[in-house]
C-alpha cells in the first residue's frame, strides 16, 4: 500500500486549505467552526504523533501499578485501575498512582490542547 | 408540537408580534426600528431590539419553544422572577420589563433592559479600556455574591431545585457512570470528594454559573449578572469557588478569581457583607467539585456528537477538552496532598 501522502501530509493539506483560503473567506458562526476545525486537525496531528510512545508508556505504568497481566488490553488495565480506585483500594496517598495519573494526564493535554494553562502549571 | 411552530409562524409575523410588544412595553408613540439576534446563548435565543431612543433585550425559548430536555434549567418565566428577586435585594441586574404572555405570541421569555458592556472574557482580561474595571472587580463580585445569598428564599420560584455539594456530586457522577468510559482521573477525584467532604453551609440562592461569559462589565466593573438559569437552592461557597475553576480563568492562572482578581479581595467583600467567614481553603474543596462538573459536562457535550445529535465540529471538538479539567484536577489534589 502507498503512503505518499502520509495521512499526517494530508491532514496538513486540509489544515492549510482551511486556514488559508476557507476561513479567510468566512464570517461570523462559519468562520468561528472554520477555527475550531483548524484546531481539531491540529489535534489529530499531534495525536497521530504522539500517541503511540504516550501509549505505551501508559501501558507500563498501569501493569506496574496494578501487577497486571500482559495479555490485557491497555482499555481493560484503565478499567481495572478506575474500579480499585472507585473501591478505595487505590487513593490519593498510594505511592505512584497520582504520579501516574499525572504522566498521563500531561501526555494527554500535549495532545488536545498543548496552550492550557493548567499545563504549564503542572510541569512548574 | 406543529401547532405551536405553526404559530410562531414565519419572519413577518414575528417582526409583527415583536412591534407590537415593542409598543405595548413602551408606549403608543414607541416603534420597532431594529431587531437583531445576538451571538451566545445555546439554549435560549437573546434578540437585542432599538426603535424611537428605546432599547431592550428579549429572552426567550429557541423558536419560542421551550425545551423540555434541558431540565438543568429552570425555564424563562421563573428566570425572570429570579432576576427580579435579585435586583430586589440590590444585585446589578437587568429590569424585567415584562414577562410574555401566550397572547404576545411569541413563545416563553421575558424582555428586559439592555444594558451596555462587555461579556467576553478576553477583551475584559486583556484590553486597557477594562484596566480599571479589573482592579476592583473581585471585591465587586463578592459583594454581589453576597447579595445574591442574601435573597430571601420564601417567595422565590417553586422550579427552583435544592442541590449541595453531596447531591451534585451524586448527580454528575451518575452521568459519567452512565458513558461507561473510564477516567481514572475522574474516579480518584470523585472518591476524593466524598471523603473530604465539608459539613455545609445554610441554604441560600445560588445563581450557578457566576463567570465571565455570563457577567456584563463596563469600565467601572460589574455591570450586571446575566443569564440566571441554572440558579438552585445551595451551599454560598458554590459560586465563590466555580468563578475560581481554573477553566473561568481564561489563561491568566495566576489570577484565582475568574483571571482578573485575587481571592482575598473578594473574600473581603463578600464576609464583610455576608457576615460568614468564608476562607480561601473553604474554597478548594468546591473548587476541585467544579472543576470535576466542568469536564463532564464538556463530556455531556461530545456525547451530543457521538450519539449523532450534533454533528458540529465544535461538539466534537469539546471532547478533547475534557483533558484540561483533568489535569486541574491532578494540579488540586497535588496541592491537596503537598
Amino acid at each position: 500500500m502507498h503512503d505518499q501522502p502520509s495521512v499526517s501530509e494530508l491532514g496538513q493539506a486540509v489544515k492549510n486549505f482551511i486556514d488559508e483560503s476557507a476561513a479567510p473567506n468566512l464570517t461570523g458562526r462559519a468562520a468561528f467552526h472554520a477555527r475550531v476545525a483548524s484546531n481539531a486537525l491540529a489535534t489529530v496531528l499531534r495525536d497521530l504523533d504522539q500517541r503511540p510512545d504516550a501509549e505505551a508508556a501508559e501501558r507500563a505504568r498501569l501493569l506496574a501499578i496494578l501487577d497486571g497481566s500482559n495479555e490485557a488490553s491497555t482499555g481493560a488495565l484503565n478499567r481495572d485501575l478506575s474500579a480499585r480506585i472507585q473501591a478505595g483500594d487505590l487513593t490519593a496517598e498510594t505511592p505512584g498512582l497520582l504520579s501516574h495519573l499525572k504522566a498521563t494526564t500531561l501526555a494527554q493535554v500535549e495532545i488536545d490542547q498543548p496552550r492550557y494553562s493548567g499545563l504549564k502549571t503542572a510541569k512548574d | 408540537m406543529s401547532l405551536i411552530v405553526a404559530k410562531m409562524g414565519s419572519n413577518s409575523d414575528f417582526e409583527t408580534r415583536l412591534g407590537a410588544l415593542f409598543t405595548d412595553v413602551f408606549g403608543e408613540n414607541a416603534a420597532l426600528e431594529r431587531f437583531q439576534r445576538l451571538s451566545g446563548g445555546a439554549s435560549q435565543e437573546t434578540w437585542r431590539i432599538d426603535g424611537s431612543d428605546k432599547s431592550a433585550i428579549l429572552r426567550r425559548a429557541p423558536g419560542g419553544v421551550s425545551d423540555a430536555r434541558s431540565s438543568a434549567a429552570i425555564g424563562l418565566p421563573a428566570e425572570a422572577g429570579l432576576i427580579q428577586a435579585a435586583e430586589r435585594a440590590g444585585v446589578p441586574v437587568p429590569h424585567v420589563l415584562r414577562v410574555l404572555a401566550p397572547s404576545d405570541g411569541l413563545g416563553d421569555g421575558f424582555l428586559m433592559t439592555l444594558i451596555e458592556g462587555e461579556t467576553i472574557a478576553r477583551p475584559i482580561l486583556r484590553d486597557d479600556a477594562f484596566a480599571e474595571a479589573r482592579q476592583i472587580l473581585a471585591s465587586q463580585c463578592g459583594a454581589a455574591l453576597a447579595d445574591i445569598h442574601s435573597v430571601a428564599l420564601d417567595g422565590l420560584p417553586p422550579e427552583l431545585q435544592e442541590s449541595d455539594g453531596l447531591a451534585q456530586i451524586a448527580q454528575y457522577e451518575e452521568i459519567y457512570r452512565g458513558f461507561d468510559v473510564p477516567r481514572p482521573v475522574f474516579e480518584l477525584a470523585l472518591q476524593w470528594l466524598k471523603a473530604n467532604a465539608p459539613a455545609p453551609l445554610d441554604t441560600v440562592l445560588v445563581h450557578g454559573d457566576f463567570r465571565l461569559g455570563k457577567l456584563m462589565i463596563d469600565a467601572t466593573g460589574l455591570a450586571a449578572v446575566l443569564d440566571w438559569e441554572l440558579a438552585h437552592l445551595g451551599e454560598p461557597r458554590e459560586d465563590i469557588a466555580w468563578l475560581c475553576v481554573n477553566s473561568w480563568r481564561f489563561g491568566q492562572t495566576h489570577n484565582r478569581v475568574g483571571g482578573f482578581g485575587q481571592l482575598d479581595d473578594l473574600l473581603a467583600a463578600y464576609n464583610e457583607k455576608s457576615g460568614l467567614k468564608v476562607s480561601a481553603r473553604d474554597i478548594d474543596w468546591w473548587e476541585m467539585l467544579g472543576s470535576l462538573k466542568w469536564g463532564i459536562m464538556c463530556m455531556i457535550m461530545y456525547e451530543a456528537f457521538r450519539t449523532g445529535a450534533d454533528p458540529s465540529v465544535e461538539r466534537a471538538a469539546i471532547g478533547r477538552r475534557v483533558s484540561e479539567t483533568e489535569i486541574d484536577l491532578i494540579n488540586l489534589l497535588e496541592a491537596a496532598h503537598a
